[in-house]
């Protein structure tokens, strides 16, 4: 089976070879995988998902979306059928939720009615009300500004679906419940899925495989359980070192709230 | 006289619907014109930092040149852009009036529109910009669907900032021979009639606050999606421009433009000058305030039709010509050389001069016993002279001197508007004049003969374009004016016709009422 994305030995380096991104990454995501990249700022992640849709070329190595090198895509049409949250979302403001989210099946030149189908459907689909389809982005809570960018991304229905810190500024409980409903939506669209976050717990709790990077190199790699369980070394043992002691802190109280 | 405040008033609103349409029209010509070019320069210059600050740097510095110079800039610019043409394409155009003002307007319109554009377009959230291009668009997409739209507040306040300057500026164009709100001004300043100087400004500044509200609420309107108010914003704009333009479209063309510089004599000798057509039965409009320099070229290239000059004005300025001559020799030599440079026709003078003269009060002259200049010789190193700013820098004060032997005790430069009370007061005892001025009359005062023709004469002229030259029905309807008008009646006129009392057009219909009486 093609792998859904596939980074093969890809550098990027910036202002001449003096700034180095991303240092001989190998990656590949399944079809219908879903996969988290952690690190810490700086350490690359950006700029690897920005190699998918040709917003940023290789200076070295391939990628390959769907077995066909990217280099080879026009890169317009790439990025029409790969959905993108980013960072900080970026919704157009002058643009109603409704518009926000019909912005790339109007590129395509769907018709208006179809695109008012898919709008609903979206609305609905990311738990949104359909009151909200009129309102501009600056009227919504943060958790809804996040769903809309989620129903931009999946408006087109792409079979890819790229997110760089998706639901980073959330408090928590917005952030359980939307990254549930993504990953619900993953799994019932059949969608492919590279998600960036610097939280492990998130990570380790959305993702079917999770690959650690640092200063532009991915240091590790595998599913959370054995991300979890096996020693990787320093700087991930780290990360691992939260979640698991989160864990274990919430099953003792778990069990000592049994026993009582 | 009708005496009081009505009369200006009612003469100004008399002369609004045209000095607004013509003022209209060349505003928004100008502000077309400008955001034209402006508005795709600063969308490519966006994001070349290079181009930018050229274009900036240009645009600012053609704001830092006066209004009134860059619009004066424009006409001999033009005028020999039209000659060329007219030499190897056969293309003519008017140099004078709206081209030179459009241009120039247009040209000034720039720096906002382009500096507020590339602000509001560099200031896009680079998120949003990124997600542009993520979501799929091409550059162009981009550009129309979010970067513009986001900049539009930015750029719709360059648009405002653009729109009064040159509703402002615009009143500038009247020595160029563009009628404007700006001819209230001109007119007004030159004969005194502040209640003409007020109206013009509030006029140019109720139409600019005008326009700036209606872009304010269309901006409103396109930010806000409340299309009722962008259509509101429209309509207003739309409504000023067809009215103010209704009445100058619909107004059949002149057959022929008077012209006139800008001193109340002449708005007074063009007002004449029209009555005389329109008694002959043709129509004619006056373009006024025209700068010296700008009026004789504009008769040459038969912008204008006909004018009055002055012979000395032709001799020196013209033929650059510094001897001094009898009267009757410069005006032959001066109709010879129009003829043979140009085919100018000078259809003859009109019977008075306007040239420096001597003068002082008639009873300090009688108790001197002075009755010319070369009398004033014997007394001089007793007496004060004051003259203006320029006279004792002119050729002819070096030539009086020279002639007569002038040295007096005291030279005082003055305004000329304190030169006359102080004479009459004796503070002075003898002051440089303009030999029509009104205030000659009015303050009693004689001019002083000059026997050895020190001063270079200067005789109204009739000047006709030289496509007008055999012009039998103009010729005749101007005709009876030569040799009509002595010094005294044009002095009266210039007196009645400064401050509010009188407009030029009612001072002229009194002139031809005195030329009729003395036939």
């Amino acid at each position: 089976m093609t792998a859904a994305i596939a980074f093969d030995n890809v550098s990027k380096t910036y202002e001449d070879g003096r700034v180095r991104a991303l240092d001989g990454v190998s990656l590949d995501v399944a079809e219908r995988e879903f996969v988290a990249v952690v690190g810490p700022s700086g350490s690359g992640k950006t700029t690897l998902l920005q190699l998918v849709n040709r917003l940023a070329e290789p200076t070295s190595g391939t990628v390959a979306v769907e077995g066909a090198d990217v280099r080879a895509a026009d890169p317009i049409a790439l990025r029409r059928r790969i959905g993108y949250v980013f960072q900080g979302i970026g919704l157009f403001p002058h643009m109603t939720v409704a518009e926000n989210i019909a912005v790339t099946p109007r590129l395509l030149g769907w018709d208006a009615r179809r695109r008012a189908a898919r709008v609903e459907e979206l609305i609905d689909l990311v738990r949104l009300s359909r009151e909200q389809a009129a309102r501009y982005p600056h009227q919504l809570s943060g958790g809804e500004r996040q769903r809309v960018g989620v129903a931009r991304a999946l408006a087109a229905k792409p079979r890819i679906v790229v997110m760089d810190e998706p639901f980073g500024a959330l408090d928590p409980i917005n952030r359980d419940a939307i990254g549930r409903d993504y990953r619900h939506l993953h799994d019932e669209l059949g969608l492919s899925t590279v998600m960036i976050t610097h939280d492990m717990l998130e990570a380790v709790l959305l993702a079917d495989r999770i690959a650690v990077m640092q200063a532009g190199r991915v240091i590790a790699q595998g599913t959370p359980h054995e991300l979890m369980t096996g020693a990787h070394g320093g700087y991930v043992d780290e990360l691992m070192t939260t979640p698991r002691r989160q864990a274990e802190r919430l099953s003792a109280l778990m069990d000592r709230g049994a026993r009582a | 006289m009708n005496g009081g405040y009505a009369g200006p008033v009612a003469d100004a609103l008399r002369l609004l619907p045209g000095y607004l349409g013509s003022h209209v029209l060349v505003s928004v010509t100008a502000l077309a014109l400008g955001l034209l070019v402006s508005l795709p320069l600063a969308i490519l210059s966006a994001h070349r930092p290079a181009l930018r600050g050229v274009l900036l740097a240009a645009a600012s510095l053609v704001q830092t040149v006066p209004g009134l110079a860059l619009l004066a800039l424009f006409y001999p610019l033009l005028l020999g852009v039209a000659a060329l043409t007219a030499r190897y394409i056969d293309l003519k155009f008017s140099a004078l009036g709206f081209l030179p003002s459009v241009l120039a307007l247009a040209l000034y319109s720039m720096l906002p529109v382009l500096r507020n554009t590339v602000t509001g377009l560099v200031g896009v959230d680079p998120a949003v910009k990124q997600a542009a291009l993520g979501v799929g668009m091409t550059p162009r997409q981009s550009l129309v669907m979010v970067e513009l739209p986001l900049a539009l507040p930015v750029i719709m306040a360059g648009i405002r900032t653009s729109a009064v300057w040159v509703i402002g500026t615009a009143t500038l164009s009247t020595p160029i021979g563009q009628a404007s709100l700006g001819n209230y001004i001109f007119t007004g300043l030159q004969t005194q009639n502040w209640v003409f100087v007020l109206f013009g400004c509030a006029a140019a500044a109720a139409l600019a606050l005008a326009v700036d509200q209606l872009l304010a609420l269309m901006e409103n309107g396109v930010r806000t999606r409340a299309r009722a108010r962008t259509a509101l914003g429209a309509l207003g704009l739309v409504l000023i421009v067809a009215g103010a333009l209704a009445p100058t479209l619909a107004r059949p063309h002149a057959r022929y433009v008077v012209g006139a510089k800008t001193f109340t004599e002449q708005y007074v000798l063009a007002a004449l000058i029209e009555q005389r057509l329109a008694a002959a039965g043709f129509s004619a409009t006056r373009r006024e305030g025209l700068g010296s320099n700008v009026i004789f070229d504009a008769l040459k290239a038969g912008d204008i039709d006909v004018y009055v000059d002055y012979s000395g004005t032709i001799w020196a300025n013209q033929m650059h010509r510094d001897d001094v001559r009898p009267r009757e020799e410069v005006l032959a030599d001066v109709k010879a050389w129009l003829a043979g440079n140009g085919g100018v026709a000078m259809l003859g003078a009109l019977g008075f001069e306007n040239a420096y003269a001597l003068a002082m009060t008639r009873a300090r002259a009688q108790a001197l016993g002075i009755r010319s200049i070369a009398d004033l010789a014997a007394h001089a190193a007793t007496l004060t002279i004051a003259g203006d700013y320029e006279f004792f820098a002119r050729p002819e004060w070096a030539a009086i001197r020279r002639a007569y032997g002038l040295n007096f005790a005291r030279e005082r430069q003055m305004q000329p508007e304190f030169m006359y009370p102080a004479v009459a007061a004796g503070e002075v005892d003898v002051i440089s004049a303009y030999t029509s001025d009104g205030r000659i009359a009015q303050h009693d005062l004689i001019v002083l003969a000059d026997p050895k023709h020190a001063i270079l004469p200067y005789d109204a002229i009739l000047l006709v374009a030289p496509q007008r030259a055999g012009d039998r029905a103009l010729i005749d309807a101007l005709m009876p004016l030569v040799g009509a008008i002595d010094v005294s009646l044009m002095r009266e006129a210039n007196l009645r016709a400064t401050g509010a009392g009188a407009s030029p057009a009612q001072v002229a219909r009194w002139m031809w009422e005195e030329v009729e009486k003395k036939k």
